[in-house]
């Protein structure tokens, strides 16, 4: 150590949070802009099969055909066309899910948080239960039993992703509940359910945001892994997940099939991390991890 | 100590019942699993045979005490698909899952630890930086894609690797720096949060006032006391790797429970994948136990709640 604590230089500090709240929103939001568009910006129909056209490679490689950028996959499909799709599934699924989970989490961790004694320890138990089961094992499970389908993953995992929601709403709430202007709110006589929704909630909204980003981002990346094992969104919508598993069949002789979609998935899972910590800081919402 | 670890106990146990309430329910989630059983072709009266022998026809609470009562003495009944007793399956597979686990968590400390301590040393520098954004690599990785980028890399391209597998420890490497990717970010993180906490302490600053070197202060002093949450984490961090090792396992064919898992939910296996639930479920349970009992030891602070 020498002694001499390195002092932050603020403004490199500021500067590289700044840039990835910046690189972060960019990323996010261009997704979230192809994804909404997709209809009107994809040069094929991403379902249009054409067997004499297979593997067609991406326009960095030699050979590769004029009017498809990013090549065709196994059956000949336009695969900018399905990559520019699957941010649809991805972005769908990840919002959805984390709709659902944050409902279920903000509700228990709220009422735990509030209310505390005998509530709080049958919320810190019903968290303590969702920790023990194993996630992925389940929901594939789930999915397996009842037969795969897009609104059956984003039940399953919105059902089993609300650990963190809870955690941080019962945290937080502690810490407003006992602050003046509820006391206030008491006072004035206003009704317990009306504190909850008007104090509680808008107080700890910017710690909720923070969780629910990093939630999308979780909730991408499980939706992939289980359509990768084909017990997540059906063949042939195309998902990231799912491209890569149709993918996995040429990898050795056009690797290329899997690292377009594996590189999509990544750069948005990044995108989202890196603005869920700049929000966090922005906001400064504390730990929420 | 005796009373909250009694305390603990308890919690545990009442996790355990909630969860093996689940698992079951989780089975019977599909309606009428003699029919899932019988499989397509069967006739109403194939269904109907095959409902009496596995005592589907009777009460559901009946089902589950039995269930329970059996699986409390390790029987968890036969697999459909494997004819074999699922008890045994797993026996058989457990092995290879913690080796892989194991593995996995060895190789995370080894990179995650040294990094932490690194970004607290040089605490909001561009090193401090640059951790943080190797941790977030780690995590937004699909460990299924990296999986299947080292086989084509460290397997295929280059030859110093099985692509997969099951057999002698080369099988576990690839899978295992897969599973290693998951707990990276959590482990390097909570180790310079605890090696900034420590480096801030009084004890630090008496030890620096003594002279003491940079390396005795390091090691001996600050790491010991952050060394106390990592391992309580590490030991969780075993328990979600154990549990999501089933896509690790089924992209590197590596037959452990994972993959018995995988393969008894494409099979509609049922006693199988409630069983590997079960058991994934009570590690993990077992592991926080022993986590926060540790922890407890070690700090008595920890003892009121």
């Amino acid at each position: 150590m020498g002694g001499a604590v390195v002092m932050p230089s603020r403004r490199r500090l500021a500067w590289g949070k700044r840039a990835g709240l910046i690189a972060g929103g960019a990323i996010v939001g261009l997704v979230l802009l192809v994804a909404i568009l997709a209809p009107w910006i994809t040069p094929h129909d991403p379902f249009a099969q054409a067997l004499d056209n297979r593997l067609s490679v991406p326009f960095w490689m030699e050979g590769a055909k004029p009017g498809h950028l990013l090549g065709t996959d196994g059956l000949g499909r336009d695969y900018l066309s399905r990559l520019i799709y699957g941010a649809r599934i991805s972005m769908l699924i990840g919002l959805l899910t984390v709709v659902t989970s944050g409902i279920i989490g903000t509700t228990l961790g709220v009422l735990g948080g509030f209310f505390g004694g005998r509530v709080d320890d049958a919320v810190l138990f019903a968290i303590t239960c969702r920790l023990a089961i194993p996630v992925v094992l389940v929901a594939l499970a789930v999915v397996g039993l009842l037969g795969s389908s897009l609104t059956l993953v984003i039940l399953v995992l919105g059902l089993l992703l609300w650990d963190r929601f809870a955690v941080v709403a019962r945290s937080t709430t502690m810490q407003v509940r006992n602050l003046d202007y509820v006391a206030a709110a008491w006072a004035a006589g206003m009704s317990t359910p009306a504190i909850l929704v008007k104090e509680i909630l808008p107080n700890i909204a910017s710690h909720l945001a923070v969780v629910a980003t990093l939630e999308v981002a979780l909730a991408i990346l499980l939706e992939a892994a289980l359509s990768f094992l084909g017990l997540g969104v059906p063949p042939p919508l195309p998902s990231w997940g799912l491209m890569i598993a149709e993918g996995k069949d040429y990898m050795f002789f056009s690797p290329w099939v899997i690292w377009i979609p594996g590189i999509a998935l990544f750069v948005l899972v990044f995108g989202i991390n890196l603005l869920g910590d700049g929000l966090r800081d922005l906001l400064g919402a504390g730990d929420t991890r | 100590m005796l009373r909250f670890a009694l305390r603990r106990f308890v919690v545990a146990l009442l996790v355990a019942l909630t969860v093996m309430v689940l698992s079951f329910m989780l089975t019977r989630l599909s309606g009428d699993l003699a029919i899932s059983i019988a499989g397509a072709s069967a006739t109403q009266a194939d269904v109907e045979i095959i409902r009496k022998a596995y005592g589907l026809d009777r009460p559901l609470v009946l089902q589950f005490l039995e269930w329970i009562g059996r699986a409390a003495l390790g029987d968890f009944g036969e697999s459909f698909f494997f004819k074999a007793r699922t008890a045994d399956l797993i026996k058989e597979r457990m092995p290879i899952t913690l080796t892989l686990g194991l593995t996995g968590l060895i190789l995370a400390l080894l990179v995650s630890i040294p990094l932490g301590i690194l970004a607290a040393v040089r605490e909001n520098t561009w090193v401090d930086r640059l951790v943080q954004v190797i941790a977030m690599v780690g995590q937004a990785m699909p460990s299924f894609w990296l999986g299947l980028i080292l086989m084509i890399t460290l397997g295929l391209q280059l030859g110093w690797l099985p692509i997969s597998g099951t057999g002698g420890p080369e099988h576990y490497v690839m899978p295992g720096i897969v599973l290693a990717f998951s707990a990276i970010p959590a482990l390097t993180r909570l180790t310079r949060a605890g090696m900034i906490q420590a480096l801030g302490s009084d004890y630090i600053r008496t030890a620096r006032a003594k002279g003491l070197s940079r390396l005795s202060i390091l090691g001996k002093h600050a790491l010991r006391n952050a060394a106390i949450p990592v391992v309580s984490i590490a030991a969780v961090q075993l328990g979600f790797m154990l549990g999501g090792s089933i896509v690790i396992e089924t992209v590197f064919a590596l037959h452990g429970v994972g993959f018995l898992a995988w393969e008894s939910i494409s099979k509609n296996d049922f006693p199988v994948v409630q069983a590997v639930v079960l058991v994934l479920a009570l590690i993990y349970i077992a592991l926080t136990m022993a986590a926060d009992l540790l922890n407890a030891l070690l700090d008595p602070r920890l003892r009121a709640a």
